[in-house]
């Protein structure tokens, strides 16, 4: 195993320019891996852990919160302005396993790692968060929600590394988040939701049912017209539409597709009265 | 001061780590792939810290990082450098007194890392304004207690703690 160790943002994007190189925030994802498959020693490391003054805080201004490439989930838990601003994140944060994940685990190295079943990702997409990708080439802008194109398959080129995570800060009327998983704590995702409304407009992020975390246009559209809805049923045609769910490990399609239909039913109801 | 040359040598072989380890300065050398766990228990002589799932789900090898629990099989041990970090063997056994009062441990594999984090729980009654005991606890699995007489352990310390610093304002 090769690690490489930048002293700083500037030297950890000429060695990304010159290596394949994976980087490595928190490692909660990565360590698993190690003990056992030869491919992970195989690889190179950037490792981002020198650089925690550059990348670890986070800035909430009235326009935005800017999370740098090292915020925990523990460093949003822990400031009471971002958990007003955008409370979401406090409550996806919870639901990143424990203290121990929570304390190592960065949001960007959830956008990174890329797994469907991310816990961070889908209210990062509720609130339009955009990535800034930095290499030594300059900066480049991607909206989160057209950052996977499929099965952990990035818009990240391997010499940009994720600097920061950007959420625009909005009036919103309505913010919700919902994991099911086999237990309450320390499970990941079978079924996953978040939903936002605001001037912008609905959006409705699943993670779980389809290759990447993803938006749900269809059903956005028929909660923008407010097509009267009688039960967890009448989602389904959108949401087929939608997302993809499979059968695997943890879970299968059939009950996925059907959970995430009454999650969103049940968890919308009171704030559409549309809903029936 | 560490210089480019310095990392280059590094990252051909073991890396030298220097951290305050249970508030003494210790220096190791690494593999860049070890895992803090095997660096504590095989290494630096401290076995306190168990192995249970070596994927982050059952807090058995839960230690202290600059004073927040972490998975130590998650955290690669060059990235300890110039930190600090404590392990079970830095409790006292007053800490973890309630926590055998109670019948917090059966079988004790995962009480080394529950007794960790507990401990971290009755140093920082602040979090039970945004978090209960169970939800700071979560990342502790233990098979047998049925996690009543673990979180009676951690309320008790609490409670404890709680007396101290009212006895303390009066006086």
């Amino acid at each position: 195993m090769n690690v490489l160790l930048p002293a700083s943002l500037e030297e950890a994007c000429d060695l990304l320019a010159e290596h394949r190189a994976v980087p490595v925030a928190g490692g909660t994802d990565l360590l698993v891996e190690w003990p056992q498959q030869l491919d992970a020693h195989r690889r190179t490391y950037l490792d981002l852990s020198a650089l925690e003054a550059e990348l670890r805080p986070h800035r909430l201004s009235d326009e935005a919160l800017v999370l740098g490439a090292l915020t925990t989930y523990w460093d949003v838990l822990q400031d009471p302005a971002v958990r007003r601003a955008f409370p979401l994140l406090a409550c996806a944060a919870r639901q990143v396993g424990a203290i121990q994940i929570q304390a190592r685990g960065t949001w960007a190295g959830n956008v990174a790692n890329a797994s469907p079943a991310a816990d961070g990702v889908p209210v990062l997409m509720a609130y339009d968060a955009v990535l800034e990708l930095a290499s030594r080439d300059g900066v480049e802008l991607v909206p989160l929600a057209s950052f996977y194109r499929g099965y952990k398959d990035m818009r990240r080129r391997p010499e940009q590394l994720i600097r920061s995570i950007r959420l625009p800060r909005r009036r919103y009327d309505l913010q919700w988040f919902e994991k099911v998983g086999s237990r309450r704590a320390q499970a990941i995702t079978k079924v996953g939701a978040a939903v936002t409304r605001s001037a912008a407009g609905w959006r409705v992020v699943a993670n779980s049912v389809a290759p990447t975390v993803c938006r749900c246009p269809s059903v956005e559209r028929l909660l923008a017209n407010e097509t009267p809805i009688a039960g967890p049923a009448d989602l389904l045609p959108a949401l087929r539409r939608d997302v993809s769910p499979i059968d695997d490990l943890r879970s299968t399609a059939a009950y996925r597709e059907r959970v995430l239909a009454r999650v969103l039913y049940w968890g919308l109801r009171d704030a559409c009265p549309w809903f029936r | 001061m560490e210089t480019m040359a310095d990392r280059d040598d590094e990252t051909r072989g073991l890396l030298d780590v220097t951290l305050t380890l249970n508030g003494e300065t210790t220096s190791v050398a690494v593999d860049p792939a070890e895992r803090l766990l095997d660096v504590l228990r095989y290494r630096l002589g401290l076995p306190g810290t168990k192995e249970g799932c070596g994927e982050g789900e059952c807090g058995a090898c839960t230690v202290y990082l600059d004073g927040l629990p972490v998975m130590s099989c998650l955290v690669p041990a060059y990235q300890v450098r110039g930190r600090r970090v404590e392990t079970v063997e830095s409790l006292t056994p007053a800490e973890v007194a309630n926590l055998h009062a109670s019948g917090a441990t059966q079988c004790g594999a995962c009480t080394p890392g529950v007794a960790m984090t507990a401990r971290w729980v009755a140093r920082h009654p602040e979090l039970l304004e945004q978090h209960t005991v169970r939800q700071l606890m979560a990342g502790n699995l233990c098979r047998c207690t049925g996690y009543d007489g673990i979180v009676e352990g951690v309320e008790a310390d609490l409670a404890a703690a709680a007396k101290t610093k009212a006895r303390g304002a009066r006086s």
